[in-house]
């Protein structure tokens, strides 16, 4: 038998159609209805609490759908037993078999599922080679670091080949030089094999620099689906707004920051940190509370009508708590959502860009 | 009445005497070195080291006086005569390796260490798995359980019940034979059945174990990682694999030390044999044949050498059952 060069899957695309999660009366995952396209990386991003996992595991099969309905690859599973919906995942604790060597937690999948020995040996060499283990082949999970570890479980999900993969906040027990290094190549192991990711994280890094597609959920639903650009961009409401990006963007109302006049609705105006530069007679204005030097630059927090604003200005302007200062922007970086619903107001845009530019 | 007053009043001496010992000795040791003055660091420190011996003290003597004590007498006897004042050297060691009682209970207690533990161990295992999955399984797992609360003579008295023949024209008391009888067999004496009343008594003390094996292994069954049967069950595991090569094998220490320990108890059976049988129709055991020598052949000489006999066989489990237990936890 000739050995494989590679490993490489098609993948298949998963539609979620009008997805509920109830315990009781409580919903945890409410009325979810999305695309998560073949072969794309697609991050479930959101804070804990807001179903991202949940739904995870009814992909998985691990729990039950209250009502809706799941397909893969345009077939209905969603009763379909977890062992026969042609996925693999990676767990947040790896769920490695303690008392299984690496080769055997590898291979466990394929010989439970009877696949010749010859052909398991094959791809566990492969895989291996892969992901850097020939020469941790015969220890215990145990005597393995975190970071291998790590690569023992993604071993175990792409041996399978199967066209969807799992992950459920796989790099959270590693260090954050070691994420770094997990988060590049599991991207690259992805794009590499062609498979469909679907990631679970609550950490917005991970989901802006891995994700082909992030769905960003609140409270068991959908706040925006978009591209990691789109999501900085462009967020569609308020808490996306704030979720996606660091310092997180700054939401003033417009009873603090008038700059609609005086007759205009409530709305909420958003400014990232970044997008505010100091400009004398700028429409901003507020008096320096604290400042946090951060080396290339300083972050400025000022009291602007009551509201806490952040800034992030060169370090080569020198400011001081109490300082009086002012700030423009440019028209297009500033982002409006409705007071209420906290939904983007893109229609009152061109109006404020208007006044903004002729102030 | 006067021997319950009796009792309490010894019970009340006894703990105050302990209360007293542990209060007064503590006193004792803080007027020796006052945790105050100059010395105090020093004084603290040297009484830290003393404390644990002072509280340790009355347990160890008393431990060593009943069991250390007699083993070293227990060698001692072995090499004596019936009276243990004759040295007789390894007269008696001669006379029970050609006894043919001795090679009865050796042969009968063998037999209790492969089929009791291996049994309980396996009827614990099956239950807790089982008991883990159904909705009355906590009201199953108490009636598997019950007989642990049961003394071994106690339990052996119900069994009596369950084995009771009468003669064959008159009505069946015993279940078992009631039940033979009910299908048209005959009435059996199976307690006194040669070889396979072994295994009638056997059960009882499975019936007992079962319910020790079931409570330790099924806290352990519950002790696995979830995801690893999860991952086991993405992976293509039927429930049947996932329970021989994922859980039995995580639970293996426990299933070791559950396993040793019901063999350690099975080495010293004794109040089953002697309550049911008294050892006859070929059912002796050790202890059951110990005690016989020692309170019917009265020989202090060949009941010290069995009980020997029977240590030297419990020590290297005990020994390897204390070392995987800590491995364990």
């Amino acid at each position: 038998m000739t050995s494989r060069q590679s490993v490489a899957v098609a993948g298949e695309e998963i539609r979620l159609e009008n997805v509920v999660k109830a315990y009781g009366d409580s919903r945890a995952v409410d009325d979810i209805s999305v695309t998560l396209p073949a072969g794309a990386f697609t991050v479930l991003l959101g804070p804990s609490g807001c179903g991202k996992s949940t739904t995870l595991r009814m992909i998985a099969g691990l729990e039950e759908v209250t009502s809706g309905a799941i397909t893969i690859g345009g077939k209905d599973i969603t009763g379909l037993n977890a062992a026969r919906r042609n996925i693999s995942m990676v767990f947040q604790s790896y769920a490695l078999f303690p008392h299984l060597s690496v080769a055997e937690n590898i291979t466990f999948g394929l010989k439970v599922r009877r696949v010749a020995k010859a052909e398991r040996e094959d791809r566990l060499k492969t895989v291996a080679d892969l992901l850097g283990l020939p020469l941790l082949l015969d220890r215990k999970p145990s005597q393995l670091s975190g970071g291998q570890q790590q690569r023992v479980a993604l071993g175990r999900a792409i041996i399978a080949e199967k066209p969807v993969c799992l992950m459920d906040e796989p790099l959270s027990n590693l260090d954050a030089k070691l994420r770094h290094e997990m988060r590049v190549e599991i991207r690259a192991l992805q794009q590499q094999l062609g498979f469909t990711m679907v990631y679970v994280t609550h950490d917005q890094v991970e989901a802006i620099t891995m994700a082909d597609q992030v769905v960003l959920l609140n409270g068991g639903k959908i706040e925006q689906v978009a591209n990691p650009r789109a999501l900085y961009e462009k967020p569609a409401t308020a808490f996306a707004a704030r979720f996606i990006g660091s310092p997180p963007m700054n939401i003033i109302p417009s009873t603090s920051l008038p700059l609609l006049g005086e007759n205009a609705p409530d709305v909420l105006f958003g400014l990232r940190p970044e997008a505010l530069e100091l400009r004398s007679e700028g429409p901003v204005r507020g008096r320096v509370r604290t400042i946090e030097y951060l080396g290339a630059d300083t972050l400025v927090a000022c009291d602007v009508g009551g509201t806490d604003v952040l800034a992030r200005l060169p370090s080569g302007r020198s400011v001081a708590a109490g300082d009086a200062l002012s700030f423009g922007f440019a028209p297009d970086t500033l982002h409006i959502f409705d007071q209420t619903s906290g939904k983007r107001r893109d229609d009152l845009i061109t109006q404020i860009g208007l006044q903004v530019q002729s102030s | 009445m006067e021997q319950l007053l009796l009792a309490f009043g010894s019970m009340a001496l006894g703990v105050g005497a302990c209360v007293l010992y542990f209060w007064g000795s503590n006193r004792l040791l803080d007027l020796a070195l006052p945790p105050r003055s100059r010395n105090a660091a020093d004084n603290i420190r040297r009484a830290n080291m003393i404390r644990p011996w002072l509280f340790l003290g009355p347990a160890v003597i008393i431990l060593s006086a009943y069991l250390v004590y007699p083993v070293f007498n227990s060698i001692y006897l072995s090499f004596h005569g019936r009276s243990g004042d004759v040295y007789v050297g390894l007269d008696n060691y001669r006379w029970l390796f050609a006894d043919a009682g001795f090679r009865e209970s050796i042969f009968n207690n063998l037999l209790w260490l492969v089929v009791v533990p291996s049994a309980s161990t396996f009827f614990g295992l099956i239950a807790a798995a089982l008991t883990d999955r159904i909705s009355w399984g906590n009201i199953a797992k108490s009636l598997i359980f019950m007989p642990m609360a049961i003394s071994f003579v106690g339990a052996s008295v119900i069994w009596k019940f369950i084995y009771d023949v009468r003669a064959a024209d008159v009505e069946q008391i015993g279940l078992l034979n009631a039940i033979v009888v009910f299908f048209g067999g005959e009435p059996q004496a199976w307690i006194a059945l040669p070889f396979w009343n072994n295994f009638f008594l056997m059960i009882i003390l499975i019936w007992i174990q079962t319910g020790f094996a079931m409570v330790i292994l099924s806290a352990a069954l519950r002790g696995i990682p979830e995801e690893t049967v999860e991952a086991a069950v993405l992976d293509g595991a039927n429930p049947f694999q996932i329970f021989m090569k994922i859980k039995v094998p995580q639970i293996w220490g426990t299933i070791a030390v559950v396993w040793t320990t019901i063999t350690i108890l099975v080495l010293k059976v004794f109040d089953i044999v002697l309550a049911m049988t008294n050892g006859q129709w070929g059912t002796q055991v050790l202890a059951n044949f110990m005690f016989d020598w020692m309170f019917r052949g009265l020989d202090f000489g060949r009941s010290a050498t069995i009980a020997l006999v029977i240590m030297a066989l419990v020590v290297p489990i005990m020994i390897w059952n204390i070392r995987e237990a800590q491995k364990d936890g």
